[in-house]
């Protein structure tokens, strides 16, 4: 079946990009890996039928926060020692992967309820209405709008030159 | 056997843990930023599986809903986080998060 296929594929390519950005000794190029894994996230997302989630993936992650990312290496590059990891690489690394052991036996053991066969429509008008309507999430959507604001002048306001 | 729940709540897990392990470990600021991202697209994975999975027969929207404030949030981390880094690097000319103690005890 191809969206197993495509699964797949996306899965071991996204671990993969992931652990290149906390292997790899240049910064820069720990960003562009850091740009595929967001890729291949937005292509778990079209497995899963969110195709709006998709595109909003690669506009928001990639053509925003990615840039800024490397906006911020170019900054910041001439000071910067490499990629190096700092004391707590043993404790941290246990800690992940016992982290890691629990979530996958949990996830692994408990019974979900399998899912049926997957509807062809896609989600986005559907998406739309429950983020509009009187009784979604109208107001969490304004109030993030505000969040958003505050932020861009927060961001100015600490940027800003004395 | 098909792609179930099971498959991306493994792979959610996978990349959470690495980019838990980044940020715990790596002295660069920008670069614990990079793994915070990996971390809530991890969180993200996990959501949108479920709101397609954990009802049979329909999409639950509301995992995506989710997701999608989830994503708004970290545009806004993103950008505050950033200009803090940039901020703290003119002021003492480093971004690595091992030196910048002014506030340790």
């Amino acid at each position: 079946m191809a969206v197993d296929v495509a699964f797949w594929i996306l899965a071991v390519l996204s671990v993969v990009a992931a652990l290149a950005v906390i292997m790899l000794r240049d910064v820069f190029r720990a960003a562009l890996f850091l740009i595929l894994c967001f890729f291949t996230v937005a292509g778990i997302y079209v497995t899963l039928n969110a195709g709006f989630l998709a595109a909003v993936q690669v506009l928001i992650y990639i053509g925003a926060i990615a840039i800024l990312l490397i906006f911020a290496i170019m900054f910041t590059r001439d000071a910067q020692a490499g990629n190096p990891s700092g004391r707590l690489r043993l404790p941290a690394g246990v800690a992940a992967v016992v982290l890691l052991g629990v979530m996958i036996s949990s996830a692994v053991t408990y019974g979900w309820l399998e899912g049926g066969e997957m509807s062809e429509m896609t989600s986005t008008g559907g998406l739309g209405q429950l983020l509009f309507s009187e009784n979604g999430f109208v107001l969490p959507l304004e109030i993030a709008g505000v969040m958003l604001l505050a932020a861009a002048l927060g961001a100015i306001a600490i940027m800003r030159e004395k | 056997m098909s792609i179930g729940l099971e498959h991306y709540l493994v792979l959610s897990a996978i990349l959470f843990c690495i980019g838990m392990y980044g940020a715990l470990v790596k002295r660069n600021a920008v670069v614990i930023l990079m793994c915070i991202e990996i971390m809530l697209n991890a969180a993200n994975i996990a959501l949108v599986a479920f709101s397609r999975f954990l009802v049979p027969g329909t999409v639950v929207l509301e995992g995506q809903v989710f997701a999608i404030f989830v994503i708004v949030v970290a545009a806004a981390e993103a950008a505050v986080g950033l200009a803090i880094i940039m901020a703290v690097y003119r002021t003492r000319k480093t971004v690595d998060a091992s030196e910048i103690d002014l506030m340790k005890g």
